[in-house]
Protein backbone atom coordinates (compact mmCIF):
# COMPACT_ATOMS: atom_id res chain seq x y z
CA UNK A 1 0.00 0.00 0.00
CA UNK A 2 1.25 3.67 -0.38
CA UNK A 3 0.99 6.34 2.85
CA UNK A 4 -1.29 8.56 3.52
CA UNK A 5 0.36 12.26 2.40
CA UNK A 6 2.33 13.96 5.15
CA UNK A 7 4.29 17.45 5.16
CA UNK A 8 8.24 16.35 3.92
CA UNK A 9 10.74 18.25 5.58
CA UNK A 10 14.68 17.77 5.77
CA UNK A 11 16.60 20.21 8.19
CA UNK A 12 19.98 21.29 7.64
CA UNK A 13 20.96 21.17 11.50
CA UNK A 14 19.65 19.39 15.00
CA UNK A 15 18.48 22.94 16.07
CA UNK A 16 15.89 23.45 12.82
CA UNK A 17 15.27 19.56 13.76
CA UNK A 18 13.95 20.33 17.19
CA UNK A 19 12.54 23.82 16.25
CA UNK A 20 10.10 21.70 13.69
CA UNK A 21 9.69 19.21 16.67
CA UNK A 22 7.79 22.19 18.40
CA UNK A 23 5.95 23.82 15.61
CA UNK A 24 4.74 20.40 14.53
CA UNK A 25 4.23 19.14 17.97
CA UNK A 26 2.46 15.45 17.81
CA UNK A 27 1.83 15.59 14.20
CA UNK A 28 5.64 15.24 13.55
CA UNK A 29 7.46 11.94 13.09
CA UNK A 30 11.35 11.83 13.15
CA UNK A 31 12.23 9.82 9.69
CA UNK A 32 16.20 8.33 10.03
CA UNK A 33 16.31 5.07 8.57
CA UNK A 34 12.52 4.62 7.91
CA UNK A 35 12.89 0.88 8.06
CA UNK A 36 10.62 0.40 11.32
CA UNK A 37 8.27 4.25 9.71
CA UNK A 38 8.17 3.73 6.59
CA UNK A 39 6.54 0.09 6.62
CA UNK A 40 3.70 1.47 9.51
CA UNK A 41 2.87 5.17 7.16
CA UNK A 42 2.80 2.26 4.25
CA UNK A 43 0.21 -0.17 5.67
CA UNK A 44 -1.57 2.84 7.07
CA UNK A 45 -0.95 1.59 10.92
CA UNK A 46 0.50 4.88 11.81
CA UNK A 47 -0.42 8.73 10.29
CA UNK A 48 2.22 11.32 10.24
CA UNK A 49 1.36 15.35 9.68
CA UNK A 50 5.25 15.79 9.25
CA UNK A 51 8.08 13.85 8.59
CA UNK A 52 11.05 15.30 9.70
CA UNK A 53 14.02 13.55 7.87
CA UNK A 54 17.05 13.76 9.96
CA UNK A 55 19.25 11.80 7.87
CA UNK A 56 21.53 14.15 6.32
CA UNK A 57 22.30 16.23 9.39
CA UNK A 58 25.93 15.46 9.36
CA UNK A 59 26.12 15.77 13.78
CA UNK A 60 23.77 13.17 13.93
CA UNK A 61 25.90 10.92 12.06
CA UNK A 62 28.49 10.23 14.49
CA UNK A 63 29.94 7.59 16.89
CA UNK A 64 32.36 9.08 19.90
CA UNK A 65 33.86 7.08 22.19
CA UNK A 66 33.29 9.26 25.63
CA UNK A 67 35.48 7.11 27.47
CA UNK A 68 32.71 5.41 29.74
CA UNK A 69 30.13 5.00 27.44
CA UNK A 70 30.03 5.09 23.68
CA UNK A 71 27.61 7.77 22.19
CA UNK A 72 25.90 6.61 18.59
CA UNK A 73 24.11 9.48 16.68
CA UNK A 74 20.91 9.46 15.80
CA UNK A 75 21.62 8.99 11.52
CA UNK A 76 24.37 6.43 12.21
CA UNK A 77 23.41 2.87 10.72
CA UNK A 78 23.27 -0.14 12.15
CA UNK A 79 25.66 -1.06 9.67
CA UNK A 80 28.01 1.64 10.05
CA UNK A 81 27.95 0.53 13.63
CA UNK A 82 28.85 -3.30 12.70
CA UNK A 83 31.51 -1.76 10.57
CA UNK A 84 32.83 0.43 13.46
CA UNK A 85 36.37 -0.79 13.74
CA UNK A 86 36.59 -0.78 18.15
CA UNK A 87 32.68 -2.26 18.00
CA UNK A 88 33.79 -5.77 19.37
CA UNK A 89 36.54 -4.69 21.84
CA UNK A 90 34.39 -1.69 23.14
CA UNK A 91 30.60 -3.17 22.60
CA UNK A 92 31.04 -7.20 22.54
CA UNK A 93 27.48 -7.53 23.92
CA UNK A 94 26.31 -5.17 20.67
CA UNK A 95 28.54 -6.65 18.28
CA UNK A 96 26.70 -9.90 19.18
CA UNK A 97 23.41 -8.78 19.43
CA UNK A 98 23.64 -6.56 15.37
CA UNK A 99 23.64 -8.95 13.05
CA UNK A 100 20.12 -10.10 14.40
CA UNK A 101 18.38 -7.00 13.51
CA UNK A 102 16.65 -7.16 10.56
CA UNK A 103 18.99 -7.87 7.46
CA UNK A 104 21.74 -6.88 5.79
CA UNK A 105 19.75 -4.24 3.58
CA UNK A 106 17.43 -2.85 6.22
CA UNK A 107 20.32 -2.50 8.55
CA UNK A 108 22.03 -0.40 5.42
CA UNK A 109 19.26 2.22 6.30
CA UNK A 110 17.73 1.52 9.60
CA UNK A 111 19.41 3.11 12.47
CA UNK A 112 20.58 2.66 16.13
CA UNK A 113 18.28 5.12 17.55
CA UNK A 114 15.30 4.08 15.18
CA UNK A 115 15.40 0.73 16.52
CA UNK A 116 15.65 2.14 20.20
CA UNK A 117 13.02 4.59 19.32
CA UNK A 118 10.55 2.33 17.88
CA UNK A 119 10.53 0.10 20.94
CA UNK A 120 9.18 -3.44 19.46
CA UNK A 121 9.32 -5.56 22.69
CA UNK A 122 11.11 -8.33 21.08
CA UNK A 123 14.09 -6.42 19.49
CA UNK A 124 17.56 -6.32 19.94
CA UNK A 125 18.93 -3.34 20.34
CA UNK A 126 16.20 -1.69 23.20
CA UNK A 127 17.15 -5.16 25.06
CA UNK A 128 21.13 -4.49 25.10
CA UNK A 129 20.75 -1.24 25.88
CA UNK A 130 18.36 -1.96 28.74
CA UNK A 131 21.11 -4.97 29.98
CA UNK A 132 23.88 -2.56 29.70
CA UNK A 133 21.95 0.05 31.29
CA UNK A 134 22.79 2.41 28.63
CA UNK A 135 21.00 6.34 28.25
CA UNK A 136 19.00 8.10 25.47
CA UNK A 137 19.75 11.61 24.99
CA UNK A 138 16.50 14.01 24.45
CA UNK A 139 16.93 17.42 22.51
CA UNK A 140 14.52 20.00 22.56
CA UNK A 141 14.33 23.76 21.91
CA UNK A 142 13.45 23.42 26.80
CA UNK A 143 17.36 22.02 26.43
CA UNK A 144 18.87 18.81 26.68
CA UNK A 145 18.21 15.16 29.46
CA UNK A 146 19.03 12.02 29.70
CA UNK A 147 17.00 8.67 30.51
CA UNK A 148 18.38 5.62 31.15
CA UNK A 149 16.95 3.24 28.94
CA UNK A 150 14.94 1.61 31.31
CA UNK A 151 13.02 5.06 32.06
CA UNK A 152 12.93 5.60 28.31
CA UNK A 153 11.08 2.35 27.47
CA UNK A 154 7.73 2.46 29.35
CA UNK A 155 5.82 -0.36 27.31
CA UNK A 156 5.01 -1.84 23.94
CA UNK A 157 6.06 0.88 20.87
CA UNK A 158 5.65 3.29 23.90
CA UNK A 159 8.94 5.56 25.22
CA UNK A 160 8.80 8.62 27.44
CA UNK A 161 9.81 10.61 24.42
CA UNK A 162 8.05 14.28 24.65
CA UNK A 163 6.67 15.34 21.36
CA UNK A 164 8.81 17.90 20.96
CA UNK A 165 12.08 15.96 21.99
CA UNK A 166 14.60 14.58 19.21
CA UNK A 167 16.14 11.38 20.22
CA UNK A 168 19.59 12.93 19.63
CA UNK A 169 22.01 9.92 20.73
CA UNK A 170 22.47 6.47 22.62
CA UNK A 171 24.75 5.62 25.27
CA UNK A 172 26.14 2.39 25.86
CA UNK A 173 28.19 1.99 28.76
CA UNK A 174 31.93 -0.05 28.02
CA UNK A 175 32.66 -2.73 30.64
CA UNK A 176 34.73 -0.86 32.80
CA UNK A 177 35.00 -3.36 35.94
CA UNK A 178 31.41 -3.96 35.92
CA UNK A 179 31.46 -7.19 34.12
CA UNK A 180 34.03 -8.39 32.62
CA UNK A 181 34.34 -7.83 28.57
CA UNK A 182 34.21 -10.53 26.53
CA UNK A 183 31.29 -12.39 29.02
CA UNK A 184 28.58 -11.93 26.67
CA UNK A 185 26.56 -13.46 24.83
CA UNK A 186 23.11 -13.09 22.82
CA UNK A 187 20.45 -15.66 21.74
CA UNK A 188 17.24 -15.66 20.29
CA UNK A 189 14.34 -17.72 18.73
CA UNK A 190 12.78 -16.24 15.58
CA UNK A 191 10.35 -18.05 12.83
CA UNK A 192 12.61 -16.41 9.90
CA UNK A 193 16.26 -15.39 10.47
CA UNK A 194 15.94 -11.45 10.38
CA UNK A 195 12.50 -11.24 11.65
CA UNK A 196 11.52 -9.85 14.98
CA UNK A 197 12.70 -12.32 18.01
CA UNK A 198 9.84 -14.30 20.05
CA UNK A 199 12.16 -14.35 22.97
CA UNK A 200 15.43 -12.60 23.34
CA UNK A 201 17.82 -13.55 25.58
CA UNK A 202 21.24 -11.58 26.54
CA UNK A 203 23.71 -12.09 28.91
CA UNK A 204 26.63 -9.99 30.68
CA UNK A 205 28.94 -12.70 33.14
CA UNK A 206 29.98 -10.21 36.05
CA UNK A 207 32.32 -13.50 37.20
CA UNK A 208 31.95 -16.90 37.05
CA UNK A 209 29.44 -17.21 39.59
CA UNK A 210 27.30 -14.52 38.33
CA UNK A 211 25.26 -12.80 34.93
CA UNK A 212 23.47 -10.17 34.51
CA UNK A 213 20.45 -11.45 32.50
CA UNK A 214 18.39 -9.26 29.99
CA UNK A 215 15.08 -10.60 28.19
CA UNK A 216 13.01 -9.60 25.23
CA UNK A 217 9.66 -10.52 24.28
CA UNK A 218 8.24 -11.68 27.72
CA UNK A 219 6.95 -8.33 28.55
CA UNK A 220 5.81 -4.76 27.09
CA UNK A 221 9.68 -4.09 27.90
CA UNK A 222 13.19 -6.15 28.36
CA UNK A 223 13.59 -7.36 32.18
CA UNK A 224 16.97 -7.44 33.41
CA UNK A 225 17.61 -9.50 37.04
CA UNK A 226 21.12 -10.37 38.36
CA UNK A 227 21.42 -14.38 37.80
CA UNK A 228 23.47 -16.76 40.29
CA UNK A 229 25.15 -19.25 37.97
CA UNK A 230 24.33 -22.09 40.59
CA UNK A 231 20.64 -22.13 41.14
CA UNK A 232 19.79 -20.42 37.50
CA UNK A 233 17.06 -22.71 36.64
CA UNK A 234 15.15 -22.62 39.47
CA UNK A 235 15.49 -18.44 39.55
CA UNK A 236 14.77 -18.72 35.78
CA UNK A 237 11.83 -20.88 36.13
CA UNK A 238 10.47 -18.48 38.68
CA UNK A 239 11.29 -15.49 36.97
CA UNK A 240 9.36 -16.76 33.46
CA UNK A 241 6.49 -17.18 35.54
CA UNK A 242 6.50 -13.98 36.84
CA UNK A 243 7.20 -11.93 33.59
CA UNK A 244 4.06 -14.42 32.31
CA UNK A 245 4.68 -13.62 28.66
CA UNK A 246 2.15 -12.22 26.31
CA UNK A 247 0.28 -13.89 23.09
CA UNK A 248 0.44 -12.36 19.83
CA UNK A 249 0.49 -13.92 16.08
CA UNK A 250 3.37 -15.41 16.43
CA UNK A 251 3.23 -17.22 19.82
CA UNK A 252 1.31 -18.08 22.51
CA UNK A 253 2.40 -16.59 26.03
CA UNK A 254 3.21 -20.54 27.10
CA UNK A 255 5.65 -20.73 24.27
CA UNK A 256 7.24 -18.06 24.95
CA UNK A 257 8.24 -18.53 28.94
CA UNK A 258 9.66 -22.36 27.70
CA UNK A 259 11.80 -20.26 25.18
CA UNK A 260 13.06 -18.32 27.75
CA UNK A 261 13.16 -21.17 29.96
CA UNK A 262 15.37 -23.41 27.43
CA UNK A 263 17.28 -19.97 26.20
CA UNK A 264 18.79 -18.40 29.35
CA UNK A 265 20.78 -21.43 30.27
CA UNK A 266 22.43 -21.20 26.94
CA UNK A 267 23.49 -17.83 27.29
CA UNK A 268 24.44 -17.86 30.53
CA UNK A 269 26.29 -20.82 30.23
CA UNK A 270 28.42 -19.18 26.97
CA UNK A 271 28.44 -15.96 28.90
CA UNK A 272 30.69 -17.52 31.86
CA UNK A 273 32.15 -20.02 29.03
CA UNK A 274 33.56 -16.33 26.90
CA UNK A 275 34.41 -14.91 30.51
CA UNK A 276 37.41 -17.71 31.18
CA UNK B 1 16.45 23.22 4.55
CA UNK B 2 14.20 21.46 2.31
CA UNK B 3 10.17 21.56 2.92
CA UNK B 4 7.05 20.15 0.66
CA UNK B 5 3.52 20.11 1.89
CA UNK B 6 1.49 17.29 1.73
CA UNK B 7 -0.01 18.03 -1.66
CA UNK B 8 2.59 19.76 -3.68
CA UNK B 9 4.22 18.33 -6.60
CA UNK B 10 7.90 19.56 -6.93
CA UNK B 11 10.78 18.59 -9.26
CA UNK B 12 13.11 15.81 -7.35
CA UNK B 13 16.28 15.29 -9.08
CA UNK B 14 18.86 12.05 -8.98
CA UNK B 15 21.21 10.35 -10.68
CA UNK B 16 20.21 7.04 -12.19
CA UNK B 17 22.67 4.48 -13.39
CA UNK B 18 25.07 7.70 -14.82
CA UNK B 19 22.10 9.81 -15.86
CA UNK B 20 20.68 13.20 -14.29
CA UNK B 21 16.96 12.91 -14.17
CA UNK B 22 14.19 14.74 -13.05
CA UNK B 23 10.93 14.07 -12.73
CA UNK B 24 7.96 15.34 -10.19
CA UNK B 25 7.37 13.58 -6.54
CA UNK B 26 4.75 14.01 -4.12
CA UNK B 27 6.39 13.63 -0.56
CA UNK B 28 4.66 10.02 0.09
CA UNK B 29 5.88 9.07 -3.73
CA UNK B 30 7.99 6.22 -2.79
CA UNK B 31 11.16 5.36 -4.92
CA UNK B 32 10.45 2.44 -6.58
CA UNK B 33 7.10 4.23 -7.58
CA UNK B 34 8.81 6.99 -8.84
CA UNK B 35 11.19 4.71 -10.64
CA UNK B 36 8.87 2.65 -12.18
CA UNK B 37 6.19 5.63 -13.08
CA UNK B 38 8.23 8.70 -12.96
CA UNK B 39 11.19 8.01 -14.50
CA UNK B 40 9.75 5.03 -16.51
CA UNK B 41 13.29 2.40 -15.07
CA UNK B 42 10.57 -0.52 -14.48
CA UNK B 43 13.82 -2.92 -14.20
CA UNK B 44 12.94 -3.07 -10.33
CA UNK B 45 9.87 -4.49 -9.16
CA UNK B 46 7.35 -3.89 -6.51
CA UNK B 47 6.40 -6.88 -4.61
CA UNK B 48 4.92 -6.61 -0.35
CA UNK B 49 5.72 -2.66 -0.59
CA UNK B 50 6.89 -2.95 3.20
CA UNK B 51 10.27 -4.11 3.35
CA UNK B 52 10.10 -7.62 3.43
CA UNK B 53 10.36 -9.64 -0.08
CA UNK B 54 13.60 -7.58 -1.36
CA UNK B 55 12.41 -6.96 -4.57
CA UNK B 56 12.49 -3.25 -4.85
CA UNK B 57 16.09 -3.65 -3.80
CA UNK B 58 18.41 -0.84 -5.82
CA UNK B 59 21.65 0.87 -4.96
CA UNK B 60 21.66 4.65 -3.15
CA UNK B 61 25.00 5.50 -3.35
CA UNK B 62 26.10 2.55 -4.07
CA UNK B 63 24.35 0.93 -0.69
CA UNK B 64 21.49 -2.09 -1.11
CA UNK B 65 18.18 0.06 -0.52
CA UNK B 66 14.44 -1.17 -0.18
CA UNK B 67 13.09 1.34 -2.53
CA UNK B 68 9.72 0.93 -1.05
CA UNK B 69 10.98 2.23 2.33
CA UNK B 70 12.19 5.00 0.78
CA UNK B 71 10.74 8.47 -0.50
CA UNK B 72 11.68 9.71 -3.47
CA UNK B 73 12.41 13.05 -2.37
CA UNK B 74 15.00 11.44 0.54
CA UNK B 75 16.67 10.25 -2.73
CA UNK B 76 16.97 13.74 -4.14
CA UNK B 77 20.64 14.80 -5.35
CA UNK B 78 21.64 10.77 -5.15
CA UNK B 79 23.38 8.14 -7.20
CA UNK B 80 20.85 5.65 -7.52
CA UNK B 81 21.58 2.04 -9.28
CA UNK B 82 19.02 -0.02 -10.83
CA UNK B 83 19.15 -3.31 -12.46
CA UNK B 84 19.45 -1.66 -15.91
CA UNK B 85 23.34 -0.81 -14.94
CA UNK B 86 24.29 -4.51 -14.59
CA UNK B 87 24.19 -5.38 -18.01
CA UNK B 88 26.62 -3.91 -21.01
CA UNK B 89 25.65 -1.42 -23.58
CA UNK B 90 25.07 -4.37 -25.92
CA UNK B 91 23.22 -6.41 -23.73
CA UNK B 92 26.00 -8.19 -22.54
CA UNK B 93 25.08 -10.03 -19.23
CA UNK B 94 27.29 -8.68 -16.33
CA UNK B 95 29.50 -11.75 -14.86
CA UNK B 96 26.62 -12.00 -11.70
CA UNK B 97 24.19 -11.95 -14.03
CA UNK B 98 25.61 -14.75 -15.86
CA UNK B 99 26.11 -16.81 -13.33
CA UNK B 100 22.29 -16.70 -12.00
CA UNK B 101 21.53 -17.23 -16.05
CA UNK B 102 23.96 -20.79 -15.19
CA UNK B 103 22.95 -21.98 -12.49
CA UNK B 104 19.20 -21.68 -13.21
CA UNK B 105 19.36 -18.52 -9.85
CA UNK B 106 15.88 -17.02 -11.38
CA UNK B 107 12.91 -18.48 -12.71
CA UNK B 108 10.28 -16.44 -13.27
CA UNK B 109 12.47 -13.41 -12.73
CA UNK B 110 10.02 -11.32 -10.20
CA UNK B 111 12.64 -11.01 -7.30
CA UNK B 112 15.86 -11.37 -9.26
CA UNK B 113 16.59 -7.65 -9.99
CA UNK B 114 16.14 -7.00 -5.70
CA UNK B 115 18.89 -9.95 -5.21
CA UNK B 116 20.86 -8.77 -7.89
CA UNK B 117 21.78 -5.63 -6.73
CA UNK B 118 21.99 -6.66 -3.03
CA UNK B 119 24.71 -8.90 -4.20
CA UNK B 120 26.27 -6.13 -6.11
CA UNK B 121 26.42 -4.21 -3.11
CA UNK B 122 28.06 -7.21 -1.20
CA UNK B 123 30.64 -8.50 -3.38
CA UNK B 124 31.93 -4.94 -3.60
CA UNK B 125 32.45 -5.09 0.26
CA UNK B 126 33.29 -9.14 0.61
CA UNK B 127 34.43 -10.15 -2.82
CA UNK B 128 35.27 -13.62 -1.10
CA UNK B 129 31.83 -14.08 0.48
CA UNK B 130 31.18 -17.51 2.15
CA UNK B 131 27.92 -19.65 1.66
CA UNK B 132 26.73 -18.59 5.12
CA UNK B 133 27.67 -14.74 4.41
CA UNK B 134 25.85 -15.21 1.12
CA UNK B 135 22.77 -16.95 3.09
CA UNK B 136 22.94 -14.36 5.40
CA UNK B 137 22.53 -11.48 2.78
CA UNK B 138 20.13 -14.14 0.72
CA UNK B 139 17.64 -14.21 3.65
CA UNK B 140 16.78 -10.31 2.64
CA UNK B 141 14.98 -11.45 -0.19
CA UNK B 142 11.93 -14.18 -1.01
CA UNK B 143 12.11 -15.93 -4.23
CA UNK B 144 9.16 -18.53 -4.94
CA UNK B 145 10.30 -20.39 -7.59
CA UNK B 146 14.18 -21.32 -7.08
CA UNK B 147 14.43 -22.79 -3.53
CA UNK B 148 17.83 -20.54 -3.37
CA UNK B 149 20.26 -23.27 -4.45
CA UNK B 150 20.63 -22.20 -7.48
CA UNK B 151 20.79 -18.35 -6.41
CA UNK B 152 23.51 -19.61 -3.44
CA UNK B 153 25.43 -21.28 -6.36
CA UNK B 154 25.06 -18.52 -8.85
CA UNK B 155 26.59 -16.11 -6.56
CA UNK B 156 29.24 -19.06 -4.57
CA UNK B 157 30.49 -18.97 -8.84
CA UNK B 158 31.31 -15.00 -8.95
CA UNK B 159 33.39 -15.10 -5.62
CA UNK B 160 35.27 -17.79 -6.82
CA UNK B 161 36.31 -16.21 -9.95
CA UNK B 162 36.89 -13.14 -8.19
CA UNK B 163 40.49 -11.60 -8.28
Amino acid sequence: MKPRPFDYIRPDTIEEAVALLAEYGEGARILAGGQSLVPMLNLRIVDAEALIDVSRIGALDVIRDRGDTIEVGAAVTQNKLIAWPQLKQKLPLVAAALPHVGHFQTRNKGTVCGSIAHADPSSELPLTLALLGGEVVLKSQRGERMLAANEFQKDMLTTARAPDELIAAVRFPVANGKWIERGVAFREVARRHGDFAIVAVAALAENKNAVRLGVGGMTGKPAVRRIAAKESTAAIAAWADELEGYEDLHASAAMRRDLFRNLAPLAIEEAIRCAA
Amino acid sequence: MRRVKRNERVRVGLTLNGRKLAAEAEPRTLLCDFLRHALGATGTHVGCEHGVCGACTVLIDGVATRSCLTLAVQAEGREVHTVESLAGPDGTLNPLQQAFRDHHGLQCGFCTPGILMSFTDYLSRNPHASEAEIRDVLSGHLCRCTGYAGIVAAVKDVTKSSP
